[in-house]
């Protein structure tokens, strides 16, 4: 019998184990279709925001925000509606009816895309129309100031007018020209008296009753109602745009109004930005509740809604900011879903085996949601023919879940032509869904399409390319719909709606008719929305890229795209896409397990993540691929939900110790196969008890095989000796040089202010150790009312002066540990002594560690310069840009000998080195890199600069108070075959598969490099395991355990198509920095160049594609950021020449190199870059429509900020940008940001009051501070620790600090990313 | 029939060899163990280390002896492995004291392997040099 530990929590039978890490359900794809509402409940428990898609399920739900819903309108509609001419009612069928034809297709996708946008997680969410609507408002508003503002055609003409100006975007070129012209400024108090004359607030409010209820033959008898919807639409983006003034919610248009109303009673975690969907989302869930209204009608509406938002963010494309248009995609896109779910799927399956699509084809998770949602099936039958094309798609998609993803399939619809001739991939398809601006204008230009893509979360994925098609026509009646001059003479606008309808038509039957069975095919694949979080977002970015390339008519190559695509195996020629990046971090590429394994849930991507997620057979066809192999690993991260379990004997594999895992097969009921050795064991007798259940016979249950990262508690035959305490020594330099930098009041300060949440538990005990030229010690023995001094002076034969009282309990003598650290800065602050015995203070700090272990962390200022270890000066300073890079090798194995010695007593050595001047990294940090402790640099740390000083309280703090293991190990086995080749990382390695850690820290990660030792071709999939045994500091013997499995392939294709580009770049700077140190820097550079080409090579190769072609470089979508993050790498301070780089701060590049987790080590080569105005745009217009929401929790209420390439071609001078480098964040502020953003975000009037150097955010009580805030807070929030932000003007000095990482661009010794691509396109035979 | 300077100079190579082929096995079987996780790298290194420079110093010495004879063959016959001594201590890794084994690397796949394959070739040369030396000090003993 096993007992189990209090903290582990049973997974849910169905597949939850995603939220064993991180909140983060793990491959939630393969486990999606059984059970929906399981998903939906864990979809609300990791995304609480969402509303919609929850509440989708729950009918009586609905029905509640209905009515809530109609009351307010019911009021509103009053005063302004009895104005107008015809009833309410009316206004809305006659709206509906314009749209009519084009409503099929458009309805269906408009209210798709109006519900989905709430789905989506909240950092992958769009601005949502926020940001084209924002842009539009100060358009009109400078633009058009006579003309209605609010009105979608007023906007178009003057998108007409603006610059850009392409033809079909007129939405676009509008967004556009806001933007620049008048991106902060338009004056508010115009926009909003406008509004209230254009858009009738009753109609607004009467629209959604009219749908409900009113019969789609009643036509539109008044012009003016005809222009209000669409101006309640159009409406909403205004007053959701930034820039309008703060109206009062009851002033807004009807519809707004509406909306606002109903936000409030949708559940708190909508987030502001998606008002819009939500608003048409609870409009359509009574309507299907309700069946009845007729479809056209509600597709009118939504197609109304659609052109609104696809207008928007189309004009935010072409103006300077992709992302936005980008977010509207997404924004449509997840309405289309939530319009999916709505609609009844079985009514939606039938209308697609009516139509011919194949029956197999259909979503399986259709059924399940359709039965859930008896109501939906209505509208399917309503609909009839037209609606048919719509339904189906709305069937195929998966349900609650899809309902979050599907969102990004909406934009699918809009970027159609491009994204219809590819996308199988759910991820794909979400990329074809960002690019619907594409797809209508091909000349459109590439930067764009590609923001748009990237922009795309990973749920876009789940689009497919017949949606995406289907939404083609919709996309296209947008832009006339939004021509309609809603204010104008109400002739005019009759005359448009009437033209608009017949243009719409064909295009909508003839994709309905195609589309229905692609998309079936991508709804199969579709992930379950909630499982995935934040992790599969990246994934559009591919379809983004084929999308710009590729002109939208190309019917054989769409074919072939089409199927490429969903076997994950499209190409991109990198030449014809420079502007490659999407837009948020780019996902691991997908790990498919053969059917047997298909219900598990392999290891966490952000724990361990393979460079290939298929092995090659055989290490011949490894070498075909020029890939590397290996793993990266993040063993001792934080996670939220760790499944800890403790049983008297942990099962595990008889000949090679593997520990039993949700891979391997069983037998029988009794024996268990090991897939790493394949030895047939038995199963305990006990194993087949399910605690959670507390039953016998199912083996399945185990924790320890539902999930590939667990916790065991170990007993006592994993100890060597009884668990340690935790055991903390600080050694201080105070030689004169430290004095000068300070470090010491505010090392101490910290230390005293946090000595309590050292994790540790009653025995902890600390000590502390100051050397200048001798050795200070300081005993606390019992009785003494302070810290008594001791100095030794002998420091080349170093002794401890006495045996006891050096190391003290931390709570029985707190108070002269206080005491200590308040005296400490003051003891030496008059010191003139300039020597630093390193070297014996480490020697004393052993011989009093060594008895228990522990942790030393040694804090240096200067050159060791006395005693053993002395070292002296080696650097060169007039050579610090040369190309030959000298001394990056230790000038003497003292340390490492010293460090050696340390991880045979289970001692780890930190190191914190806060020079002024060369102080040898390369050497002192050997005493981190072979004990397996952490480096931590400040260059140039004084106490008279406050950031750093700041700064390094935050790692400090950080450093104090997170997790420790103890005396740990660290086994690493893989299947029978392969083996570890080469580690990377902090420890030491003991065995050919052992690490010794002597203590390990949760920011510490590891690369291991795999080879083989046999072919595996007899195999189909492999796995490795990382054990690590540590002892927690509660003294704690614990095994967290992580296993990963990769299928096997012969294919050299399958392998090129699924690298992991982020895996692969950092494996390959792990070797570089190996062979820089082994050779020499210049090979180091040379290697990643040639492995570039050789990749490139290869993949050639295996795609037989003919030599000699002229001006292509054709990548792998799984390698098309290969040559971005190389080039970003040859320019890293770790790896460049030709620029100055003090010898120390490459060193310690390197060792970031070589011991940074993945996710932050990206950021350290390739920092995120972003464009603020968004978030700008975002707080303003959630302010005016639903103040309420932002009491809600914080994170969802952001939107989505896309990532842009690191180039100044992206920079403008009226916008702000955030750079997130990992470790500081710059915040580069444009020459003519307008005055209101300035004042809102940092509290100033001009960029004229920035001094050079500014540090940290001002505190200003605004929305927008607030939501920057909450967005750093994001960013941050996988790092350790908070870091510091600094605000760069346009003419700052500092902004070479800023220009230096912009890394895509030229400069006086390197290339520009597309010279570095001509230079790799020319090596490629 | 005379037992001269060439002669002892044979004899004194020959007892060297033996040692060498002995210093070269223990290589061997070291780094072998170290692959099979026998022994711990730090504790291997510091039995392994400090045999390498009375290794190549013994080499030496019998090379001298041949120098001094004027036994050109046999001295050709070594001065590769000489040469490669030299340049393996010139690269060896930054160390205080002597040898050539660093603990922090010698588990690297490629390292172990390159150490193995060294210590087969190296025991190869000693046994052919063994039967050399053993034809040669026949050849100077009936040489007369």
């Amino acid at each position: 019998m096993s007992a189990y530990n209090s903290s582990f929590t049973p997974a849910p039978p169905n597949g939850n184990q995603g939220s064993l890490l991180n909140g983060q359900p793990m491959q939630p794809q393969q486990q999606p279709q059984q059970q929906p509402q399981q998903q939906q409940q864990l979809y609300q428990q990791y995304q609480p925001l969402k509303p919609l898609a929850p509440s989708l399920p729950n009918p009586a739900q609905f029905q509640a925000t209905q009515q809530s819903a109609q009351f307010p309108i019911n009021a509103t509609p009053t005063g302004p509606a009895a104005q107008l001419p015809p009833p309410p009612p009316q206004f809305n069928s006659n709206v509906m009816n314009k749209f009519l034809p084009p409503p099929l297709s458009n309805g269906p996708m408009a209210a798709a895309a109006t519900a989905p946008l709430s789905n989506l997680p909240a950092h992958l969410r769009p601005p949502s129309m926020l940001n084209g609507p924002a842009t539009a408002p100060s358009l009109s508003a400078s633009a058009n100031a006579s003309i209605s503002v609010s009105n979608g055609s007023n906007g178009a003409l003057s998108a007409n007018s603006s610059r850009t100006a392409s033809p079909g975007l007129i939405n676009n070129n509008i967004a556009v020209s806001l933007a620049s012209a008048e991106l902060g400024a338009p004056p508010p108090p115009i926009t909003m008296p406008a509004r209230p004359q254009l858009v009738p607030g009753p109609l607004g409010m009467t629209v959604k009753p009219s749908q409900l209820q009113m019969p789609q033959q009643q036509m539109p008898q008044q012009p003016q109602q005809p222009t209000a919807p669409l101006q309640h639409q159009q409406g909403l983006l205004p007053q959701q745009s930034p820039f309008m003034g703060q109206q009062p919610i009851s002033q807004l248009p009807p519809q707004q109004q509406a909306t606002g109303q109903l936000s409030a009673t949708l559940p708190p975690q909508q987030p502001p930005s998606s008002q819009l969907s939500s608003q048409q989302q609870q409009q359509q869930p009574p309507r299907s509740q309700q069946s009845l209204p007729p479809f056209s009608q509600v597709s009118n509406l939504t197609s109304s809604m659609q052109s609104m938002s696809m207008s928007p963010s189309n004009g935010i494309g072409n103006a300077t900011t992709p992302s936005y248009a980008r977010k509207d995609a997404r924004g449509v896109a997840v309405g289309l879903a939530g319009q999916v779910r709505q609609l009844d799927t079985s009514g939606a399956n039938t209308l697609l085996s009516s139509s011919g699509v194949a029956p197999a084809l259909q979503n399986p998770m259709g059924v399940p949601f359709s039965a859930a949602v008896p109501g939906n099936k209505n509208p399917a039958s309503v609909f009839g023919v037209s609606g048919a094309t719509a339904t189906p798609k709305l069937a195929n998609r998966p349900m609650p879940p899809a309902g979050q993803k599907l969102a990004y399939g909406i934009p699918a619809p809009a970027a159609a032509p491009t994204s219809a001739e590819t996308n199988n991939n759910a991820q794909r398809g979400a990329a074809a869904a960002l690019s619907p601006p594409t797809a209508q204008r091909p000349p459109w230009q590439p930067p764009i399409s590609a923001a748009a893509a990237a922009t795309l979360p990973g749920m876009a994925g789940v689009l497919q390319p017949t949606p995406q098609q289907a939404f083609m026509p919709s996309s296209q009646t947008v832009p006339s719909q939004v021509q309609l001059p809603p204010f104008g003479p109400p002739p005019s606008t009759q005359q448009q709606q009437q033209a608009q309808p017949p243009q719409q038509y064909p295009y909508k039957q003839a994709f309905a008719q195609a589309m229905p069975p692609q998309q079936q095919q991508q709804q199969q694949q579709l992930p379950p929305p909630g499982m995935f979080g934040g992790q599969q977002l990246p994934s559009n970015a591919p379809l983004q890229y084929q999308g710009q390339g590729q002109a939208p008519g190309q019917p054989l190559s769409i074919a072939q795209q089409g199927f490429s695509r969903l076997w994950g195996q499209d190409t991109i020629d990198l030449t014809q896409h420079r502007h490659i990046l999407s837009p948020a971090t780019i996902e691991p590429p997908k790990i498919v397990l053969h059917n047997q394994f298909h219900e598990s849930i392999n290891c966490n991507p952000s724990i361990m993540r393979c460079t290939l997620a298929k092995i090659p057979e055989s290490n011949s066809l490894l070498q075909k691929s020029r890939l590397p192999l290996g793993i990266v690993i993040h063993p001792f991260r934080d996670v939220n939900s760790l499944p800890v379990i403790q049983c008297i004997n942990i099962v595990r594999c008889r000949l090679c110790r593997t520990y039993i895992n949700p891979f391997v097969y069983f037998v029988d009921s009794k024996m268990w196969k090991c897939n790493l050795c394949y030895r047939v064991n038995e199963l305990p007798e006990d194993f087949q008890f399910d605690p959670a259940t507390k039953t016998y016979g199912d083996v399945t249950r185990r924790p320890e095989v539902r999930s590939s990262t667990i916790e065991f508690i170990a007993p006592s035959e994993y100890m060597l000796r009884p668990p340690q305490p935790a055991m903390y020594l600080f050694l201080f330099d105070v030689s004169i040089i430290a004095q000068q930098s300070g470090y010491l009041e505010a090392a101490c300060a910290t230390l005293n202010r946090h000595l309590d949440e050292m994790p540790g538990d009653a025995r902890t005990q600390v000590g502390f150790i100051c050397y200048d030229s001798f050795v200070h010690f300081y005993s606390m023995a019992e009785g003494l009312n302070q810290p008594h001094e001791m100095t030794l002076l002998d420091i080349d034969d170093p002794f401890l002066p006495r045996p006891d009282s050096l190391l003290v309990n931390l709570k029985e003598c707190k108070e002269l540990v206080k005491d200590l650290l308040k005296q400490l800065p003051k003891r030496f602050a008059h010191t003139h002594d300039p020597g630093s015995a390193l070297g014996a203070a480490l020697q004393v700090a052993f011989k009093l560690m060594q008895a228990s272990g522990g942790r030393i962390s040694v804090f240096q200022a200067c050159l060791p310069n006395k005693g053993p270890g002395a070292l002296e000066a080696r650097e060169d300073p007039n050579n610090r840009s040369s190309k030959d890079v000298a001394h990056l090798n230790p000038s003497t194995d003292f340390y490492k000998r010293y460090a050696l010695e340390c991880s045979g007593y289970q001692i780890a050595v930190d190191l914190f080195l806060m020079n002024q001047q060369y102080s040898d990294m390369a050497t002192i940090s050997g005493i981190s890199k072979h004990s397996g402790g952490c480096v931590h640099h400040f260059p140039l740390y004084q106490k008279t600069k406050q950031h750093m000083v700041d700064s390094f309280k935050e790692c400090f703090k950080r450093y104090l108070t997170r997790k420790i293991g103890f005396e740990a190990v660290m086994r690493i086995r893989c299947t029978r075959g392969l083996q570890v080749h080469t580690f990377h990382g902090n420890f030491f390695v003991r065995s050919t598969d052992l690490l010794s850690l002597p203590n390990v820290n949760p920011d510490a990660g590891y690369g291991m490099q795999i080879s083989y030792e046999e072919n595996l071709t007899d195999v189909k999939t492999i796995c490795f395991q990382a054990a690590l045994l540590y002892t927690n500091s509660e003294g704690e013997r614990r095994i967290r355990v992580h296993t990963v499995c990769l299928p096997v392939t012969a294919s050299l294709p399958e392998v090129m198509h699924s690298a992991d580009t982020e895996a692969i770049v950092s494996l390959l700077s792990k070797m570089a920095v190996d062979r820089s140190i082994a050779s020499n820097l210049s090979d180091a550079r040379d290697a990643f160049i040639n492995a570039t080409i050789d990749v490139y090579n290869a993949f050639k190769i295996a795609q037989n594609l003919p030599s000699g072609q002229s001006g292509q470089l054709i990548a792998p979508r799984s390698l098309a950021l290969l040559p971005l993050y190389i080039l970003a790498l040859l320019k890293h301070p770790a790896f460049r020449v030709g620029t100055s780089t003090r010898l120390d701060d490459r060193v310690y590049a390197m060792d970031c190199m070589k011991t940074l987790p993945l996710d932050q080590l990206m950021k350290f080569i390739y920092p995120e870059l972003y464009k603020l105005d968004a978030l700008v745009s975002h707080v303003r217009n959630s302010n005016l429509s639903t103040p309420q929401d932002d009491d809600d929790d914080d994170d969802e209420l952001l939107p989505s900020i896309p990532r842009l390439q690191l180039s100044a071609e992206h920079l403008d001078s009226r916008s702000i940008f955030l750079m997130d480098c990992g470790t500081v964040i710059m915040l580069y502020v444009g020459m003519n940001v307008p005055t209101d953003v300035l004042k809102d975000m940092l509290g100033m009037r001009s960029t004229t009051e920035l001094p050079d150097y500014v540090y940290g955010l001002p505190n200003v009580v605004t929305a927008v501070n607030d939501a920057l805030k909450r967005f750093i807070l994001r960013l941050n929030y996988d790092k350790p620790y908070a870091p510091i932000i600094q605000i760069i003007r346009d003419t700052s000095t500092a902004k070479a600090q800023f220009i230096e990482r912009l890394t895509d661009d030229r400069s006086e010794s390197s290339l520009s990313y597309y010279e570095f691509l001509q230079h790799i396109r020319a090596q490629v035979k | 029939m005379a037992f001269n300077f060439t002669a002892f100079t044979y004899i004194v190579a020959l007892i060297g060899d033996a040692f060498l082929i002995f210093f070269a096995i223990f290589q061997v079987i070291a780094f072998d163990e170290l692959k099979t996780d026998y022994k711990n790298p730090i504790d291997q290194c510091n039995s392994l280390n400090p045999l390498v420079l009375p290794e190549y110093l013994l080499h030496i010495f019998i090379n001298l002896l041949f120098l001094c004879c004027g036994e050109w063959y046999s001295l050709c016959l070594n001065m590769p492995l000489i040469a490669y001594h030299i340049w393996r201590y010139k690269n060896r890794p930054v160390m205080s004291g002597p040898g050539l084994y660093d603990p922090t690397t010698v588990l690297k796949t490629d390292t172990l392997a390159l150490h193995m394959r060294e210590g087969w070739i190296k025991l190869a040369v000693y046994l052919i040099c063994f039967f050399c030396y053993i034809y040669g000090m026949v050849y100077s003993l009936i040489s007369t």
